[in-house]
Protein backbone atom coordinates (compact mmCIF):
# COMPACT_ATOMS: atom_id res chain seq x y z
CA UNK A 1 0.00 0.00 0.00
CA UNK A 2 2.41 2.14 1.16
CA UNK A 3 6.36 2.14 0.00
CA UNK A 4 8.94 4.16 0.73
CA UNK A 5 12.38 3.78 -1.08
CA UNK A 6 15.64 4.87 0.46
CA UNK A 7 14.33 8.55 1.19
CA UNK A 8 16.62 11.15 2.35
CA UNK A 9 16.30 14.74 2.61
CA UNK A 10 18.87 17.39 3.86
CA UNK A 11 17.99 20.81 5.20
CA UNK A 12 20.32 23.31 4.79
CA UNK A 13 22.69 21.18 2.80
CA UNK A 14 25.94 22.43 2.95
CA UNK A 15 25.33 24.92 5.38
CA UNK A 16 25.89 25.05 9.37
CA UNK A 17 22.52 24.78 10.22
CA UNK A 18 22.67 21.60 8.02
CA UNK A 19 20.50 18.92 9.25
CA UNK A 20 20.00 15.35 8.14
CA UNK A 21 16.20 14.82 8.72
CA UNK A 22 15.64 11.99 6.71
CA UNK A 23 18.56 9.25 6.05
CA UNK A 24 18.03 6.64 3.61
CA UNK A 25 14.22 5.42 5.07
CA UNK A 26 13.16 1.88 3.72
CA UNK A 27 9.57 1.30 5.21
CA UNK A 28 6.53 -1.15 3.53
CA UNK A 29 3.06 -0.82 4.92
CA UNK A 30 0.49 -2.67 4.17
CA UNK A 31 -3.18 -2.16 3.67
CA UNK A 32 -4.59 -1.69 6.68
CA UNK A 33 -1.57 -1.90 9.11
CA UNK A 34 -1.93 1.00 11.67
CA UNK A 35 1.61 1.88 12.41
CA UNK A 36 2.82 3.95 15.51
CA UNK A 37 5.75 5.99 15.35
CA UNK A 38 8.11 7.15 18.16
CA UNK A 39 10.96 9.11 18.80
CA UNK A 40 12.39 12.17 20.20
CA UNK A 41 12.15 16.02 19.27
CA UNK A 42 13.87 16.69 15.84
CA UNK A 43 13.90 12.88 15.06
CA UNK A 44 12.27 13.56 11.68
CA UNK A 45 8.82 11.95 12.37
CA UNK A 46 7.14 14.65 11.00
CA UNK A 47 9.24 15.41 8.09
CA UNK A 48 8.59 11.45 7.32
CA UNK A 49 4.67 12.04 7.29
CA UNK A 50 5.34 15.70 4.95
CA UNK A 51 7.30 13.62 2.65
CA UNK A 52 4.56 11.18 2.58
CA UNK A 53 1.59 13.65 2.33
CA UNK A 54 3.64 15.62 -0.40
CA UNK A 55 4.68 18.73 1.60
CA UNK A 56 8.00 17.97 1.45
CA UNK A 57 10.10 16.77 -1.52
CA UNK A 58 13.30 14.66 -0.50
CA UNK A 59 16.01 14.93 -1.74
CA UNK A 60 16.59 10.85 -3.20
CA UNK A 61 14.14 8.37 -2.93
CA UNK A 62 10.89 7.16 -4.04
CA UNK A 63 7.19 6.90 -2.86
CA UNK A 64 4.99 4.81 -3.68
CA UNK A 65 1.31 4.63 -3.04
CA UNK A 66 -0.52 1.47 -4.41
CA UNK A 67 2.15 1.25 -6.60
CA UNK A 68 2.18 4.18 -8.17
CA UNK A 69 5.31 6.45 -7.45
CA UNK A 70 4.08 9.33 -6.17
CA UNK A 71 7.08 11.12 -5.09
CA UNK A 72 6.65 14.18 -7.89
CA UNK A 73 2.89 14.56 -7.43
CA UNK A 74 2.47 17.96 -6.26
CA UNK A 75 0.72 17.78 -2.44
CA UNK A 76 -2.75 18.47 -3.61
CA UNK A 77 -2.68 15.81 -5.92
CA UNK A 78 -1.73 12.90 -3.85
CA UNK A 79 -4.11 14.64 -1.11
CA UNK A 80 -6.71 12.89 -2.85
CA UNK A 81 -5.61 9.41 -1.32
CA UNK A 82 -4.19 10.77 1.72
CA UNK A 83 -5.77 12.16 5.09
CA UNK A 84 -4.31 14.08 7.35
CA UNK A 85 -4.79 15.48 10.83
CA UNK A 86 -2.09 18.18 12.23
CA UNK A 87 -1.21 18.63 15.57
CA UNK A 88 -2.78 22.18 15.48
CA UNK A 89 -6.38 21.98 15.82
CA UNK A 90 -6.18 24.82 14.12
CA UNK A 91 -4.65 23.40 11.41
CA UNK A 92 -7.27 21.13 9.98
CA UNK A 93 -10.71 23.13 9.61
CA UNK A 94 -11.54 25.97 7.77
CA UNK A 95 -13.10 28.60 11.11
CA UNK A 96 -15.20 31.32 9.18
CA UNK A 97 -16.82 28.18 7.43
CA UNK A 98 -19.73 26.61 9.07
CA UNK A 99 -19.75 22.58 10.13
CA UNK A 100 -21.23 21.17 7.15
CA UNK A 101 -19.58 23.52 4.66
CA UNK A 102 -16.12 22.05 6.33
CA UNK A 103 -17.31 18.30 5.85
CA UNK A 104 -18.41 18.98 2.71
CA UNK A 105 -14.73 20.29 1.44
CA UNK A 106 -13.67 16.79 2.40
CA UNK A 107 -16.72 15.10 0.95
CA UNK A 108 -15.17 16.56 -2.03
CA UNK A 109 -11.66 15.41 -1.86
CA UNK A 110 -11.64 12.76 -3.62
CA UNK A 111 -13.56 13.67 -6.38
CA UNK A 112 -13.46 16.57 -8.97
CA UNK A 113 -14.84 19.88 -7.70
CA UNK A 114 -17.94 20.71 -9.79
CA UNK A 115 -20.13 23.82 -9.85
CA UNK A 116 -22.86 22.34 -7.94
CA UNK A 117 -23.73 23.23 -4.44
CA UNK A 118 -21.32 21.52 -2.04
CA UNK A 119 -23.86 21.26 0.62
CA UNK A 120 -26.85 19.30 -0.16
CA UNK A 121 -30.16 17.52 1.82
CA UNK A 122 -28.88 14.22 0.59
CA UNK A 123 -25.20 15.19 2.07
CA UNK A 124 -26.30 16.93 4.98
CA UNK A 125 -27.86 13.43 6.07
CA UNK A 126 -25.09 11.70 4.74
CA UNK A 127 -23.02 14.35 7.44
CA UNK A 128 -25.34 14.26 10.33
CA UNK A 129 -24.96 10.17 10.52
CA UNK A 130 -20.92 10.75 10.77
CA UNK A 131 -20.96 13.01 13.46
CA UNK A 132 -23.42 10.91 15.73
CA UNK A 133 -20.79 8.56 15.26
CA UNK A 134 -18.66 11.47 17.55
CA UNK A 135 -21.48 11.90 20.68
CA UNK A 136 -20.31 15.56 21.09
CA UNK A 137 -23.52 16.63 19.90
CA UNK A 138 -21.99 18.17 16.98
CA UNK A 139 -25.25 16.84 14.90
CA UNK A 140 -27.30 19.35 16.01
CA UNK A 141 -24.53 22.24 14.82
CA UNK A 142 -24.87 21.68 11.05
CA UNK A 143 -24.65 25.71 10.67
CA UNK A 144 -21.89 26.63 13.26
CA UNK A 145 -18.85 28.19 12.31
CA UNK A 146 -16.16 25.79 13.01
CA UNK A 147 -14.23 28.61 14.81
CA UNK A 148 -16.61 28.47 17.97
CA UNK A 149 -15.52 24.77 18.55
CA UNK A 150 -13.20 24.06 21.14
CA UNK A 151 -9.94 22.58 19.98
CA UNK A 152 -11.17 18.79 21.46
CA UNK A 153 -14.36 19.05 18.76
CA UNK A 154 -11.91 20.71 15.83
CA UNK A 155 -9.35 17.74 16.43
CA UNK A 156 -12.56 15.00 16.37
CA UNK A 157 -13.91 17.51 13.31
CA UNK A 158 -10.84 17.43 11.54
CA UNK A 159 -10.46 13.16 11.82
CA UNK A 160 -14.20 12.91 10.74
CA UNK A 161 -12.89 15.12 7.69
CA UNK A 162 -9.69 12.89 7.03
CA UNK A 163 -10.72 9.51 7.15
CA UNK A 164 -14.57 9.54 6.01
CA UNK A 165 -13.69 9.14 2.16
CA UNK A 166 -11.65 6.32 3.13
CA UNK A 167 -8.36 7.47 1.88
CA UNK A 168 -5.46 4.89 1.50
CA UNK A 169 -3.14 6.71 3.64
CA UNK A 170 -4.16 8.13 7.12
CA UNK A 171 -0.92 10.35 8.47
CA UNK A 172 -1.79 11.26 12.11
CA UNK A 173 0.87 13.79 13.31
CA UNK A 174 1.00 14.24 17.17
CA UNK A 175 -3.12 15.01 16.77
CA UNK A 176 -3.94 14.53 20.55
CA UNK A 177 -0.81 16.46 21.45
CA UNK A 178 -2.34 19.90 22.04
CA UNK A 179 -5.87 18.56 23.67
CA UNK A 180 -5.93 18.38 27.73
CA UNK A 181 -5.86 14.69 29.01
CA UNK A 182 -9.70 13.52 28.69
CA UNK A 183 -10.04 15.06 25.61
CA UNK A 184 -6.85 13.43 23.83
CA UNK A 185 -8.45 10.06 25.80
CA UNK A 186 -11.47 10.81 23.53
CA UNK A 187 -9.80 11.63 19.97
CA UNK A 188 -7.88 8.71 20.61
CA UNK A 189 -10.30 6.01 21.05
CA UNK A 190 -12.20 7.91 18.04
CA UNK A 191 -8.74 7.19 16.16
CA UNK A 192 -9.29 3.43 16.96
CA UNK A 193 -12.53 3.52 15.89
CA UNK A 194 -12.21 5.23 12.47
CA UNK A 195 -9.40 3.21 11.69
CA UNK A 196 -10.78 -0.07 12.51
CA UNK A 197 -13.95 0.62 11.16
CA UNK A 198 -12.54 1.61 7.55
CA UNK A 199 -9.51 -0.20 7.75
CA UNK A 200 -7.17 2.31 7.00
CA UNK A 201 -3.94 2.13 6.17
CA UNK A 202 -2.79 4.64 9.13
CA UNK A 203 0.87 6.40 10.44
CA UNK A 204 0.53 8.14 13.69
CA UNK A 205 2.91 9.62 15.27
CA UNK A 206 2.96 10.55 19.20
CA UNK A 207 5.56 11.45 22.23
CA UNK A 208 2.58 9.50 24.49
CA UNK A 209 4.69 5.78 24.72
CA UNK A 210 1.47 4.45 26.67
CA UNK A 211 -0.91 5.34 23.58
CA UNK A 212 2.02 4.51 20.94
CA UNK A 213 1.98 0.48 22.70
CA UNK A 214 -2.06 0.46 23.02
CA UNK A 215 -2.94 1.89 19.81
CA UNK A 216 -1.87 0.03 16.18
CA UNK A 217 -0.22 -3.24 15.17
CA UNK A 218 3.04 -1.89 14.92
CA UNK A 219 5.42 0.47 15.78
CA UNK A 220 8.51 2.51 14.75
CA UNK A 221 10.92 4.46 17.07
CA UNK A 222 12.95 7.05 14.78
CA UNK A 223 16.15 8.49 15.53
CA UNK A 224 18.34 11.24 13.92
CA UNK A 225 16.54 10.32 10.83
CA UNK A 226 16.60 7.15 10.62
CA UNK A 227 14.03 4.06 11.68
CA UNK A 228 16.26 2.53 14.90
CA UNK A 229 13.39 -0.50 15.49
CA UNK A 230 10.09 -1.72 13.96
CA UNK A 231 7.84 -4.51 15.97
CA UNK A 232 4.86 -5.53 14.55
CA UNK A 233 2.22 -8.51 15.48
CA UNK A 234 2.21 -10.32 19.17
CA UNK A 235 6.05 -8.85 19.55
CA UNK A 236 4.51 -5.59 19.26
CA UNK A 237 1.45 -6.39 21.55
CA UNK A 238 3.69 -7.80 24.22
CA UNK A 239 5.95 -4.41 24.18
CA UNK A 240 6.04 -2.16 27.27
CA UNK A 241 7.24 1.28 28.03
CA UNK A 242 10.42 -0.87 29.90
CA UNK A 243 11.19 -2.78 27.10
CA UNK A 244 10.89 0.57 24.69
CA UNK A 245 13.38 2.31 26.74
CA UNK A 246 15.52 -0.64 26.83
CA UNK A 247 16.00 -1.08 23.44
CA UNK A 248 16.87 2.44 22.46
CA UNK A 249 19.46 1.89 24.91
CA UNK A 250 20.65 -0.86 23.69
CA UNK A 251 20.45 0.23 19.35
CA UNK A 252 22.00 4.14 20.52
CA UNK A 253 24.64 3.08 23.39
CA UNK A 254 22.98 5.84 25.93
CA UNK A 255 20.88 7.10 27.96
CA UNK A 256 17.48 8.76 26.35
CA UNK A 257 17.95 12.33 27.42
CA UNK A 258 14.58 12.61 28.94
CA UNK A 259 12.56 14.66 27.32
CA UNK A 260 8.90 14.91 26.68
CA UNK A 261 10.14 12.13 24.15
CA UNK A 262 9.77 9.74 26.85
CA UNK A 263 7.08 9.82 28.85
CA UNK A 264 4.79 12.00 27.09
CA UNK B 1 -31.04 67.64 -4.44
CA UNK B 2 -33.62 64.71 -5.25
CA UNK B 3 -32.07 64.62 -8.79
CA UNK B 4 -28.96 64.26 -7.52
CA UNK B 5 -29.42 61.31 -4.80
CA UNK B 6 -30.92 60.11 -7.86
CA UNK B 7 -27.83 59.85 -9.67
CA UNK B 8 -26.43 58.77 -6.72
CA UNK B 9 -27.91 55.92 -6.37
CA UNK B 10 -28.10 55.27 -9.94
CA UNK B 11 -24.34 55.06 -10.26
CA UNK B 12 -23.79 53.09 -7.07
CA UNK B 13 -25.56 50.58 -7.95
CA UNK B 14 -23.02 49.96 -11.09
CA UNK B 15 -20.19 50.64 -8.86
CA UNK B 16 -21.95 47.94 -6.37
CA UNK B 17 -20.88 45.61 -9.11
CA UNK B 18 -16.99 46.50 -8.70
CA UNK B 19 -17.44 46.76 -4.99
CA UNK B 20 -18.79 42.74 -5.35
CA UNK B 21 -15.23 42.23 -7.26
CA UNK B 22 -13.20 44.01 -4.44
CA UNK B 23 -15.65 41.60 -1.72
CA UNK B 24 -14.16 39.04 -3.55
CA UNK B 25 -10.31 39.18 -3.33
CA UNK B 26 -9.94 41.33 -0.08
CA UNK B 27 -12.36 39.42 1.88
CA UNK B 28 -13.12 35.59 0.15
CA UNK B 29 -10.14 35.14 -0.62
CA UNK B 30 -8.26 37.30 1.79
CA UNK B 31 -5.92 38.89 -1.24
CA UNK B 32 -5.47 42.71 -1.12
CA UNK B 33 -5.75 43.21 -4.92
CA UNK B 34 -5.15 46.65 -6.54
CA UNK B 35 -5.32 45.26 -9.65
CA UNK B 36 -8.56 46.95 -10.03
CA UNK B 37 -6.98 50.49 -10.85
CA UNK B 38 -5.80 49.32 -13.67
CA UNK B 39 -8.90 46.96 -14.32
CA UNK B 40 -11.74 49.07 -13.96
CA UNK B 41 -10.10 51.05 -16.78
CA UNK B 42 -9.70 48.41 -18.89
CA UNK B 43 -13.38 47.44 -19.05
CA UNK B 44 -14.02 50.78 -19.52
CA UNK B 45 -11.19 51.68 -22.09
CA UNK B 46 -11.70 48.34 -24.52
CA UNK B 47 -15.68 48.35 -24.15
CA UNK B 48 -15.43 52.31 -25.28
CA UNK B 49 -12.79 51.14 -28.41
CA UNK B 50 -14.94 48.78 -29.27
CA UNK B 51 -18.31 50.74 -29.20
CA UNK B 52 -16.48 53.39 -31.12
CA UNK B 53 -15.49 50.90 -33.93
CA UNK B 54 -18.82 49.19 -34.31
CA UNK B 55 -19.14 46.41 -32.24
CA UNK B 56 -22.44 45.86 -30.31
CA UNK B 57 -22.44 47.61 -27.20
CA UNK B 58 -23.57 44.23 -25.14
CA UNK B 59 -20.85 41.85 -27.18
CA UNK B 60 -18.31 45.20 -26.24
CA UNK B 61 -19.18 45.43 -22.35
CA UNK B 62 -18.66 41.35 -22.31
CA UNK B 63 -15.05 41.52 -24.06
CA UNK B 64 -14.01 44.68 -21.30
CA UNK B 65 -15.44 42.04 -19.05
CA UNK B 66 -12.85 39.43 -19.88
CA UNK B 67 -10.22 41.20 -20.79
CA UNK B 68 -10.56 42.51 -16.76
CA UNK B 69 -10.67 38.58 -15.93
CA UNK B 70 -7.61 38.10 -17.69
CA UNK B 71 -5.49 40.85 -16.15
CA UNK B 72 -6.64 39.63 -12.66
CA UNK B 73 -5.76 35.97 -14.00
CA UNK B 74 -2.17 37.34 -14.26
CA UNK B 75 -1.84 39.14 -11.33
CA UNK B 76 -3.18 35.68 -9.35
CA UNK B 77 0.19 34.34 -11.51
CA UNK B 78 2.63 36.32 -10.89
CA UNK B 79 1.28 35.75 -7.23
CA UNK B 80 1.20 32.01 -7.41
CA UNK B 81 3.84 30.84 -10.01
CA UNK B 82 5.43 33.67 -9.92
CA UNK B 83 5.60 33.74 -6.06
CA UNK B 84 5.69 37.42 -6.05
CA UNK B 85 4.33 39.43 -2.64
CA UNK B 86 0.12 40.07 -3.49
CA UNK B 87 0.48 43.32 -3.06
CA UNK B 88 3.04 43.82 -5.05
CA UNK B 89 1.66 41.20 -7.68
CA UNK B 90 -1.21 43.96 -7.99
CA UNK B 91 0.32 47.18 -7.89
CA UNK B 92 2.51 45.39 -10.81
CA UNK B 93 -0.43 44.18 -12.52
CA UNK B 94 -1.93 47.96 -11.35
CA UNK B 95 0.96 49.74 -13.64
CA UNK B 96 1.32 47.69 -16.45
CA UNK B 97 -2.05 48.14 -17.36
CA UNK B 98 -2.01 51.89 -17.60
CA UNK B 99 0.37 51.76 -20.24
CA UNK B 100 -1.77 48.52 -21.78
CA UNK B 101 -5.08 50.45 -21.57
CA UNK B 102 -3.57 53.29 -23.12
CA UNK B 103 -2.36 51.10 -25.90
CA UNK B 104 -5.68 50.13 -26.43
CA UNK B 105 -7.19 53.32 -26.26
CA UNK B 106 -5.06 55.00 -28.12
CA UNK B 107 -5.71 58.12 -26.59
CA UNK B 108 -6.25 59.27 -22.64
CA UNK B 109 -10.27 59.87 -23.23
CA UNK B 110 -12.71 57.91 -25.61
CA UNK B 111 -15.98 59.63 -25.55
CA UNK B 112 -19.30 57.81 -26.30
CA UNK B 113 -21.38 60.44 -26.41
CA UNK B 114 -22.19 60.11 -29.93
CA UNK B 115 -21.82 56.27 -29.48
CA UNK B 116 -25.21 53.80 -29.40
CA UNK B 117 -24.18 52.12 -26.41
CA UNK B 118 -26.02 49.83 -24.18
CA UNK B 119 -27.17 52.61 -21.43
CA UNK B 120 -28.88 54.67 -24.63
CA UNK B 121 -29.99 51.10 -25.95
CA UNK B 122 -31.67 50.71 -22.69
CA UNK B 123 -33.10 53.27 -22.33
CA UNK B 124 -34.54 53.96 -25.86
CA UNK B 125 -35.90 50.24 -25.05
CA UNK B 126 -37.39 51.56 -21.95
CA UNK B 127 -39.16 54.66 -23.18
CA UNK B 128 -41.31 52.55 -25.13
CA UNK B 129 -42.65 51.30 -22.07
CA UNK B 130 -44.19 54.21 -20.64
CA UNK B 131 -42.88 52.75 -16.61
CA UNK B 132 -41.22 56.20 -16.42
CA UNK B 133 -44.35 58.70 -16.21
CA UNK B 134 -46.01 56.22 -14.37
CA UNK B 135 -43.18 56.14 -11.36
CA UNK B 136 -42.57 60.18 -11.91
CA UNK B 137 -46.46 60.29 -11.49
CA UNK B 138 -46.18 58.85 -8.20
CA UNK B 139 -43.52 60.71 -7.00
CA UNK B 140 -45.97 63.99 -7.68
CA UNK B 141 -47.24 63.79 -4.14
CA UNK B 142 -43.72 64.92 -2.88
CA UNK B 143 -43.89 68.47 -5.25
CA UNK B 144 -40.57 67.93 -6.60
CA UNK B 145 -39.23 70.73 -9.10
CA UNK B 146 -37.82 67.88 -11.49
CA UNK B 147 -37.89 64.62 -11.56
CA UNK B 148 -35.79 61.99 -13.24
CA UNK B 149 -35.77 61.55 -17.05
CA UNK B 150 -35.57 58.21 -17.32
CA UNK B 151 -35.70 55.38 -14.03
CA UNK B 152 -34.55 52.73 -16.49
CA UNK B 153 -31.10 52.52 -15.85
CA UNK B 154 -31.73 52.28 -12.09
CA UNK B 155 -34.23 49.42 -12.56
CA UNK B 156 -32.14 47.87 -14.87
CA UNK B 157 -28.74 47.77 -13.71
CA UNK B 158 -30.34 46.91 -10.17
CA UNK B 159 -31.49 44.13 -11.29
CA UNK B 160 -28.09 43.86 -12.71
CA UNK B 161 -26.16 43.89 -9.27
CA UNK B 162 -28.70 41.59 -8.03
CA UNK B 163 -29.13 38.96 -10.58
CA UNK B 164 -24.82 38.89 -10.17
CA UNK B 165 -25.10 39.12 -6.54
CA UNK B 166 -27.41 35.80 -6.72
CA UNK B 167 -24.57 34.23 -9.01
CA UNK B 168 -22.17 34.95 -6.47
CA UNK B 169 -23.93 33.87 -3.73
CA UNK B 170 -24.90 30.44 -5.55
CA UNK B 171 -21.19 30.51 -6.71
CA UNK B 172 -19.36 30.47 -3.56
CA UNK B 173 -21.51 27.49 -2.29
CA UNK B 174 -20.65 25.31 -4.91
CA UNK B 175 -17.93 22.67 -4.61
CA UNK B 176 -15.37 25.04 -6.44
CA UNK B 177 -16.31 27.60 -4.60
CA UNK B 178 -16.50 26.16 -1.02
CA UNK B 179 -12.97 25.71 -1.98
CA UNK B 180 -12.22 29.21 -2.86
CA UNK B 181 -13.39 30.24 0.13
CA UNK B 182 -11.37 27.67 2.37
CA UNK B 183 -7.97 28.97 0.02
CA UNK B 184 -8.83 32.69 1.58
CA UNK B 185 -9.72 30.90 5.20
CA UNK B 186 -6.80 27.87 5.99
CA UNK B 187 -4.89 26.83 3.15
CA UNK B 188 -2.78 24.48 4.61
CA UNK B 189 -6.12 22.69 5.00
CA UNK B 190 -7.83 22.99 1.94
CA UNK B 191 -4.80 21.95 -0.13
CA UNK B 192 -4.53 19.00 2.36
CA UNK B 193 -8.15 18.33 0.71
CA UNK B 194 -6.82 17.80 -2.63
CA UNK B 195 -7.51 21.53 -3.70
CA UNK B 196 -5.27 23.34 -6.34
CA UNK B 197 -4.54 26.61 -3.95
CA UNK B 198 -2.94 27.95 -6.64
CA UNK B 199 -5.50 27.60 -9.40
CA UNK B 200 -8.36 28.77 -7.11
CA UNK B 201 -6.51 31.90 -6.72
CA UNK B 202 -5.82 32.66 -10.25
CA UNK B 203 -9.49 31.85 -11.36
CA UNK B 204 -11.01 33.73 -7.67
CA UNK B 205 -8.73 37.13 -8.38
CA UNK B 206 -9.80 36.79 -12.79
CA UNK B 207 -13.49 36.88 -11.76
CA UNK B 208 -13.19 39.65 -8.94
CA UNK B 209 -11.28 41.28 -12.00
CA UNK B 210 -13.52 40.46 -14.24
CA UNK B 211 -16.34 41.72 -12.33
CA UNK B 212 -14.37 45.11 -11.53
CA UNK B 213 -14.30 45.57 -15.28
CA UNK B 214 -17.78 44.98 -16.28
CA UNK B 215 -18.65 48.08 -13.99
CA UNK B 216 -16.18 49.97 -15.39
CA UNK B 217 -17.41 49.39 -18.64
CA UNK B 218 -20.84 50.08 -17.30
CA UNK B 219 -19.64 53.20 -15.56
CA UNK B 220 -17.90 54.16 -18.75
CA UNK B 221 -21.42 53.72 -20.84
CA UNK B 222 -23.15 55.86 -18.28
CA UNK B 223 -21.15 58.40 -18.16
CA UNK B 224 -20.77 59.21 -21.77
CA UNK B 225 -16.56 58.21 -21.88
CA UNK B 226 -13.84 56.16 -20.95
CA UNK B 227 -10.43 57.99 -19.31
CA UNK B 228 -7.59 56.77 -18.72
CA UNK B 229 -7.68 57.76 -15.47
CA UNK B 230 -11.00 57.35 -14.24
CA UNK B 231 -10.00 53.92 -12.03
CA UNK B 232 -7.43 55.70 -9.61
CA UNK B 233 -8.48 55.28 -6.15
CA UNK B 234 -11.09 52.69 -7.28
CA UNK B 235 -9.65 49.90 -5.15
CA UNK B 236 -10.47 52.78 -1.57
CA UNK B 237 -13.74 53.18 -3.21
CA UNK B 238 -14.22 49.54 -3.12
CA UNK B 239 -13.30 48.84 -0.24
CA UNK B 240 -14.96 51.56 1.50
CA UNK B 241 -18.08 50.26 -0.12
CA UNK B 242 -17.19 46.88 1.50
CA UNK B 243 -16.12 48.05 5.04
CA UNK B 244 -19.57 50.65 5.07
CA UNK B 245 -21.67 48.22 4.09
CA UNK B 246 -20.50 45.19 7.01
CA UNK B 247 -20.91 48.12 9.46
CA UNK B 248 -24.00 48.84 8.88
CA UNK B 249 -25.51 45.62 7.21
CA UNK B 250 -23.81 43.11 8.97
CA UNK B 251 -21.76 39.96 7.52
CA UNK B 252 -22.92 37.40 9.06
CA UNK B 253 -24.02 34.67 6.13
CA UNK B 254 -22.69 35.38 2.79
CA UNK B 255 -26.07 36.25 1.38
CA UNK B 256 -25.68 38.76 3.85
CA UNK B 257 -22.61 40.50 2.92
CA UNK B 258 -23.18 40.44 -0.45
CA UNK B 259 -26.08 42.36 0.06
CA UNK B 260 -24.68 45.24 2.60
CA UNK B 261 -21.95 45.28 -0.36
CA UNK B 262 -23.98 46.70 -2.39
CA UNK B 263 -25.67 49.17 0.06
CA UNK B 264 -22.06 50.06 1.12
CA UNK B 265 -21.85 51.02 -2.36
CA UNK B 266 -25.09 53.28 -2.57
CA UNK B 267 -24.47 54.55 0.48
CA UNK B 268 -20.63 55.48 -0.08
CA UNK B 269 -22.13 57.83 -3.28
CA UNK B 270 -25.05 58.98 -1.24
CA UNK B 271 -22.40 60.27 1.40
CA UNK B 272 -20.08 61.67 -1.29
CA UNK B 273 -23.27 63.65 -2.80
CA UNK B 274 -24.04 65.17 0.09
CA UNK B 275 -20.84 66.14 0.97
CA UNK B 276 -20.08 67.96 -2.38
CA UNK B 277 -23.36 69.68 -2.28
CA UNK B 278 -23.58 71.04 1.32
CA UNK B 279 -22.12 74.58 0.00
CA UNK B 280 -20.57 75.75 3.50
CA UNK B 281 -18.55 72.57 3.77
CA UNK B 282 -16.80 74.30 0.06
CA UNK B 283 -15.84 70.26 -0.49
CA UNK B 284 -14.40 70.11 -3.82
CA UNK B 285 -14.20 66.91 -6.07
CA UNK B 286 -10.44 66.62 -5.35
CA UNK B 287 -11.12 66.78 -1.89
CA UNK B 288 -13.26 63.32 -2.47
CA UNK B 289 -10.16 60.98 -1.85
CA UNK B 290 -9.58 62.45 1.55
CA UNK B 291 -13.50 61.78 2.45
CA UNK B 292 -13.27 58.49 1.23
CA UNK B 293 -10.05 57.53 3.54
CA UNK B 294 -11.77 59.47 6.15
CA UNK B 295 -14.71 57.61 5.77
CA UNK B 296 -12.85 54.06 5.68
CA UNK B 297 -10.94 54.62 9.13
CA UNK B 298 -14.23 55.89 10.46
CA UNK B 299 -16.05 53.00 9.29
CA UNK B 300 -13.44 50.26 10.45
CA UNK B 301 -13.07 52.20 14.10
CA UNK B 302 -16.54 53.30 14.87
CA UNK B 303 -17.51 49.56 15.23
CA UNK B 304 -14.59 48.68 17.66
CA UNK B 305 -14.69 52.07 19.42
CA UNK B 306 -18.77 50.88 20.23
CA UNK B 307 -17.61 47.66 21.03
CA UNK B 308 -15.61 48.88 23.71
CA UNK B 309 -18.05 50.98 25.32
CA UNK B 310 -20.67 48.80 26.03
CA UNK B 311 -18.22 46.51 27.31
CA UNK B 312 -17.24 48.72 29.75
CA UNK B 313 -20.78 49.94 30.43
CA UNK B 314 -21.32 46.01 31.06
CA UNK B 315 -18.66 46.08 33.57
CA UNK B 316 -19.23 49.07 35.42
CA UNK B 317 -23.02 48.22 35.65
CA UNK B 318 -21.94 44.61 37.00
CA UNK B 319 -19.90 46.54 39.66
CA UNK B 320 -22.32 48.48 40.98
CA UNK B 321 -24.97 45.25 41.71
CA UNK B 322 -22.18 43.54 43.63
CA UNK B 323 -20.67 46.74 45.68
CA UNK B 324 -25.31 47.47 46.23
CA UNK B 325 -25.05 43.97 47.29
CA UNK B 326 -22.39 44.39 49.28
CA UNK B 327 -23.86 47.31 51.04
CA UNK B 328 -26.99 45.89 51.62
CA UNK B 329 -25.43 42.53 53.33
CA UNK B 330 -23.65 45.00 55.80
CA UNK B 331 -26.18 47.19 56.71
CA UNK B 332 -28.39 44.08 57.39
CA UNK B 333 -25.33 42.37 59.68
N1 LIG C 1 11.73 23.50 7.12
C1 LIG C 1 12.81 23.16 7.83
N2 LIG C 1 13.97 23.83 7.65
C2 LIG C 1 15.07 23.48 8.33
N3 LIG C 1 15.13 22.48 9.21
C3 LIG C 1 14.01 21.78 9.44
C4 LIG C 1 12.79 22.08 8.76
N4 LIG C 1 11.85 21.23 9.18
C5 LIG C 1 12.45 20.42 10.08
N5 LIG C 1 13.74 20.75 10.24
C6 LIG C 1 14.70 20.05 11.09
O1 LIG C 1 14.68 18.70 10.75
C7 LIG C 1 14.74 17.87 11.91
C8 LIG C 1 13.58 16.93 11.94
O2 LIG C 1 12.39 17.68 12.18
P1 LIG C 1 10.98 17.02 12.40
O3 LIG C 1 10.02 18.13 12.46
O4 LIG C 1 10.76 15.98 11.38
O5 LIG C 1 11.11 16.34 13.82
P2 LIG C 1 10.03 15.55 14.66
O6 LIG C 1 10.54 14.18 14.82
O7 LIG C 1 8.69 15.72 14.08
O8 LIG C 1 10.14 16.30 16.05
P3 LIG C 1 9.00 16.73 17.08
O9 LIG C 1 8.80 15.55 17.95
O10 LIG C 1 9.61 17.85 17.84
O11 LIG C 1 7.79 17.12 16.30
C9 LIG C 1 14.77 18.83 13.09
O12 LIG C 1 16.09 18.94 13.53
C10 LIG C 1 14.28 20.14 12.53
O13 LIG C 1 14.90 21.21 13.17
MG1 LIG D 1 6.89 16.77 14.66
Amino acid sequence: MLNIKDVSLTFNEDTPDEKKALQGIDLELNKGEFVTVIGSNGAGKSTLMNVVSGSLHPDVGDVFINDQNVVHLPEYKRSKMIGRVFQDPMAGTAPTMTIEENLAMAYARNKKRRLVPGVTKKRKDYFREYLESLNLGLEDRLNAKVGLLSGGERQALSLLMATFTEPHILLLDEHTAALDPSRAELITEITADVVGKFELTTMMVTHNMQQALDLGDRLFMMDKGEIIFDVKGEEKQNLTIKNLLDEFQRIRGKQIESDRAVLG
Amino acid sequence: MFIALFGAVESGVIYAIMALGVYLSFRVLDFPDLTVDGSFVTGAGITGVLIVNGTPPVLATLIGALAGFIAGCITGILHTAGKINALLSGILMMIALYSINLRFMGQPTVSLLNESTLVSQIESLWASTGIDSALNGMLNVFELDRVPTTWAILIMMAILTLAIKFLLDYFLKTEIGLAIRATGDNQKMIRSLSANTNFLIIIGIGLSNGLVALSGALIGQHGGFANLNMGIGMIVIGLASVIIGEALFGKKTITRVTLAVIGGAIIYRVVVTVALRVDYLSIQSSDLKLITAILVIAALVTPKILQARKDKKRRQAKRAALMEQQKESEASA
